[in-house]
């Protein structure tokens, strides 16, 4: 299994990412660094979350013009499996890797809590397929910009065509606040075509430890890993 | 009337998005540009025929509201239908 | 000379404006006093030029030279095995075992906050971290202290919004979590809010970076971010002679950019793995002259500068300038002479600015360059060890009066006082605002913001297969109505509540940092508000072996004559062996809660300065609640005990509201009842009795609540060990809290109105 981190000036979560990796696979997955031009084959590369070039001018779009976003561009070409969480969703959106856009929480504040995840009946992915549709995992989320919005066109081919990977879950009748940001039916991550790339808000690798944040983000790095080795 | 607010920051104060910004354009090759800053525009339409009024009205929103006076800077400007 | 000084002119005029000599107006209006100015004359031989006498305003002004509070920051007790660093250096540092070391300092930010919440919070979080990771350490977890004026108070929303959005803006971005701290509102700082930021950094012992500068000849190195016209003082004669027609007024306010923060943070601990670092001091207030003056001071030695050298964002700056700014992001490192290319590279790869702007010299004296003239030649002792250091009158006033229960008259239920507690933003939930802080990134946060009286962050990579590994404890505390009403008392107690909060979240206290926020001490009694809570904390820190290791002073908290409520904020650390072992607040099902520490026969609370007080008269008065150390001490090793010996499911200390706000705590996340155990005398009060009212929010202190499900061992380990205890109770599902067959109360519907508090006074607020 060859993993690798790509690393952007203010990413913050990529140790964390690297901790969970290697706690998985034994392994530390190599770094890439944001200027590197070139990049060995890999199974997988993980665009971690932090606050890419400080989230100025669009969260996202000063990282998505590095000289790494072609490798990685190649990389998913050759049919590479890309997981961005958070702030790598962003740059995934801005680098026209996955479609739509992420805007400001609807209540104009960064939010970091608990949120549970559903996961949707989607096509054939290397991260989902050991889940069944309806699971829920409970992994955190900690950003300003995770609003989901998508024209209705997009929309549309989304929600037909399996693209929606998670969506945020109400737990309960009366609950209110279970939509962290607003987003659009709820979406919380979402595939590319072929569904090995997906962008989530939510951060699995804060959710590791029976002590702290629960070991649900473990159990989805873990079956992603397994899937994508084969 | 239409106006257009324009708020900038005040000369002297950092911008650190117009210097991570400055930074990514030379990164792509242009360096034919100088001293960016960054801002933020404000349209809205207020309900007044009057140029003055107008004026005056968005003035007081932008001291009272719209703008940080403290580091920012800001132009108002009505905008003319076509 | 003066021919010299025409050349100059030619080249520069402003520059030459501060080459010329100043007078006793200009020192006035720098914040010297006229005995100062002389004394600065004389010891320098000669009447400074501007700059020169703008590096002196900055070296003798309060925050640099603490001239009020020296004599008695002195008296703290700062020594114990366990320190390696005491006070005077960037940050403090303990020994935490495994060849480690905790770094920590807190640090106040009170004024630009009130000027421009965003920039001024954010800054402040941006200093202390830099404060941290100047020391070699890399911070693990941010807390803060902040006090804000009455919710009624027209400015008080616009200012928590921007408070709490600037702490996150800077601490989510730069990628450290915020852990901790507490936030309180009171009138008396409606002009004058308190934002107090710590800062906690983990360190290998062996490779502690200090600000001594060694080896005249060695190359003295700005790293980080460009210097602007950012924070000089507007008021000052320099800038407006300077800023010619300058259409606008120039702000002073630093705008904090952690993106550069982070960067700075990871080149400066790349650049530290090496062993070129000699010395490093990063430039906070008064900027480049008090990181030069400093390092040169401590390492007795001097330092020559070339000013043109000194990477710039704006054209024209004078070397006042240059000296005074306080823009933010920066750092001066003293390097081994040959390493500067090495060095560079790895600056560079972090886009950040590298200049090599002069040397260490073995002269003693701040030698400065700049458009080929020399525009500041003193001796740096003056500025350091002949700062005044004053003798302040004081006089400690101590109410003595007891408030007895008897006292207040209202005809309000114990369910009316409960509601009214929560519907405080003093009690209320603060979740509305630890929700825009991160608190979880860098894995490693077990508990935080109100999951336990202290939050615990796990030390990564000490898991072993025993243990997920250590963890380290923090808090910040203090209870300023009880300092206000004696000081001494109220020092020790936010020494005590600190400890204890350490001890109920399952840790051992080891060490302090304090941020004492005062108003005038030129007033007999605020000096008295200082010195005694100063005595307060001393006698309380040699108590629990938990000494002063760093902390910051901030005084002239006033507005219009009105001086703050004297808040000398305790931030304490603490370590938990084996994190597994950490405890939350909130109990579970079928758990007995007992109290640590409340006698059999306690019958009558102590209601002098408390929140109960608050909530009847608006206000407080009387003595506040007495601190026995002995008891306290004795408490805190009972907990540490009763948790190593695995008994105890959870813990919180008994602070603000008293017993029966500690209880409902206890019960919120679970929505969990109890049916609690009045003592014989209470059995027959109604629930409008003061005196059961007293019993239930009397604020006593030495205090713990523990939840446990093995208490037939917990209360024959107490016996044992002849503490106090109180059994109240047995948790159950009903969600109902009852106090006798009168009165329930419905602990779903106090835990809504906890939640829904601060989110209804800030929502109906747009910013």
């Amino acid at each position: 299994m060859r993993t690798a981190v790509a690393i952007f000036p203010g990413s913050n979560c990529d140790r964390d990412m690297a901790v969970a990796i290697k706690k998985i696979t034994g392994k530390s997955p190599l770094k890439l660094w944001h200027k590197d031009t070139e990049a060995p084959n890999l199974d997988l590369i993980v665009i971690p979350g932090g606050f890419s070039f400080g989230d100025y001018l669009r969260c996202g779009a000063l990282a998505a013009r590095s000289p790494i976003i072609k490798n990685i561009k190649n990389h998913v070409s050759r049919g590479g499996a890309l997981l961005g969480v958070c702030n790598g969703f962003q740059i995934l959106i801005e680098a026209n890797i996955l479609p739509g856009s992420l805007v400001r929480n609807k209540k104009l504040l960064f939010t970091c809590r608990e949120t549970t995840l559903e996961v949707q009946d989607s096509i054939q992915s290397p991260f989902l397929s050991s889940f069944n549709t309806g699971d829920c995992l409970n992994i955190p989320v900690a950003h300003n910009e995770g609003n989901y919005i998508a024209n209705n066109e997009l929309l549309k081919e989304l929600e037909n065509n399996g693209r929606i990977a998670f969506k945020y879950k109400k737990n309960s009748e009366i609950e209110t606040d279970y939509n962290p940001n607003g987003s659009l039916n709820d979406i919380a991550g979402i595939l590319s075509e072929n569904g090995r790339v997906l962008g989530m808000m939510p951060h699995p690798e804060r959710s590791i430890s029976s002590l702290h944040g629960g070991t649900d983000g473990l159990k989805f790095l873990t079956k992603s890993i397994e899937q994508i080795v084969g | 009337m239409k106006v257009e607010v324009n708020i900038s920051l005040k000369e002297g104060v950092l911008d650190p998005e117009g210097q991570a910004i400055d930074n990514t354009l030379r990164n792509l090759g242009y360096n034919n540009f100088d001293n960016i800053r960054t801002g933020k525009q404000i349209i809205l339409n207020i309900d007044e025929t009057d140029e003055n009024e107008v004026l005056k009205q968005a003035d007081k929103m932008c001291q009272e509201l719209l703008v940080n006076i403290v580091i920012e800077n800001y132009q108002i400007n009505i905008i003319k239908d076509k | 000379m003066k021919k010299r000084n025409l050349e100059l002119r030619d080249i520069n005029e402003n520059e030459y404006i501060a080459q010329q000599e100043s007078n006793l107006d200009q020192a006035l209006g720098m914040g010297l006093s006229k005995d100062e100015f002389e004394l600065i004359c004389n010891k320098i031989n000669k009447i400074p030029n501007q700059t020169e006498l703008g590096i002196f305003s900055a070296m003798f002004s309060e925050h640099c030279s603490y001239k009020s509070s020296k004599k008695w920051l002195k008296t703290l007790p700062t020594k114990a095995e366990h320190v390696i660093q005491g006070p005077g250096e960037n940050a403090g540092v303990i020994d935490i075992g495994n060849d480690q070391a905790a770094v920590f300092k807190i640090e106040s930010h009170n004024h630009p906050s009130f000027i421009e919440p965003y920039q001024g919070s954010a800054t402040g979080v941006g200093g202390i971290l830099r404060d941290v990771f100047t020391m070699g350490a890399r911070p693990i977890a941010l807390l803060n202290a902040l006090r804000f004026g009455s919710v009624n108070h027209p400015l008080t929303k616009h200012l928590v919004s921007g408070v709490v959005k600037g702490i996150g803006g800077y601490g989510n971005c730069i990628g450290i979590p915020t852990v901790g701290g507490e936030t309180n509102f009171n009138k008396s700082y409606d002009g004058n809010i308190l934002v107090n930021a710590m800062a906690v950094g983990l360190a290998q012992k062996d490779k502690i970076f200090y600000s001594a500068a060694t080896g005249a000849g060695n190359p003295v190195i700005y790293v980080g971010a460009k210097t602007g016209r950012d924070g000089i003082h507007g008021a000052t004669m320099a800038s407006a002679e300077f800023t010619e027609s300058s259409s606008e007024k120039r702000p002073t306010v630093q705008v904090g950019d952690p993106f550069t923060g982070k960067l700075l943070l990871e080149a400066c601990l790349e650049l530290m793995q090496t062993d070129v670092v000699l010395s490093i001091q990063d430039m906070g207030a008064a900027g480049l002259t008090s990181s030069s003056v400093e390092m040169a001071s401590k390492g007795g030695l001097g330092m020559h500068l070339n000013l043109d050298l000194v990477p710039i964002r704006e054209e024209g700056m004078t070397s006042y300038e240059i000296m005074l700014s306080e823009s933010q992001e920066r750092m001066l490192m003293i390097l081994k002479p040959g390493s500067e290319e090495a060095a560079k590279l790895i600056f560079n790869k972090w886009d950040l600015d590298f200049a090599n702007i002069g040397e260490v010299t073995n002269t003693g004296r701040l030698v400065l360059d700049k458009n080929g003239f020399e525009a500041c030649n003193i001796p740096i002792n003056p500025l350091v060890e002949d700062a005044p250091e004053y003798d302040r009158p004081y006089e400690i006033l101590q109410n003595k009066k007891i408030i007895k229960s008897d006292d207040f008259q209202s005809n309000q239920t114990l369910n009316d006082i409960l509601i009214k507690m929560f519907k405080s933003p003093n009690i209320a939930s603060k979740k509305w605002i630890w929700e825009q802080y991160d608190s979880s990134v860098m894995g490693d946060t077990i508990l935080c913001n109100g999951k336990s009286d202290a939050a615990i962050v796990k030390i990564h990579g000490t898991e072993t297969k025993k243990s997920l590994g250590k963890g380290i404890a923090m808090t910040t505390d203090c209870t300023p109505r009880y300092v206000k009403s004696d000081p001494i008392i109220g020092g020790m107690q936010a020494v005590c509540e600190a400890a204890r909060n350490i001890a109920a979240s399952g840790a051992k206290p080891l060490a302090i940092t304090n941020n004492l926020n005062f108003g005038n001490p030129e007033k007999i009694n605020v000096m008295g508000e200082i010195v005694g809570s100063i005595k307060g904390i001393s006698q309380a820190a040699s108590t629990f072996n938990t000494p002063i290791v760093s902390g910051n002073v901030s005084l002239y908290n006033e507005t219009n004559g009105q001086g703050i409520l004297p808040t000398p904020v305790i931030g304490m650390v603490g370590i938990i062996d084996e994190v597994e072992s950490c405890l939350g607040i909130s109990a579970g099902n079928n758990n007995t809660l007992i109290i640590l520490g409340q006698k059999q026969n306690f019958t009558e609370g102590w209601l002098g300065c408390s929140l109960y007080q608050e909530i009847i008269i608006d206000d407080f008065d009387g003595a506040p609640p007495p601190i026995d150390l002995r008891t306290e001490k004795q408490i805190i090793e009972t907990i540490m005990t009763l948790n190593n010996n695995k008994l105890l499911t959870g813990a919180h200390d008994i602070s603000d509201g008293g017993l029966l706000t500690a209880t409902c705590e206890m019960l919120f996340e679970n929505r969990l009842g109890l049916n609690v155990n009045l003592p014989k005398t209470l059995l027959s009060s109604n629930s409008k009795d003061h005196l059961l009212h007293s019993w239930c929010f009397g604020e006593d202190q030495n205090r713990i609540i523990i939840s446990t499900n093995e208490s037939d061992k917990v209360v024959s380990l107490l016996k044992e060990n002849l503490i106090d205890y109180y059994i109240l109770g047995t948790t159950n599902t009903s969600s109902n809290l009852n106090l006798n067959e009168l009165d329930t109360i419905s602990v779903k519907e106090i835990y809504n109105i906890n939640e829904s508090t601060i989110p209804s006074l800030m929502d109906t607020y747009k910013s």
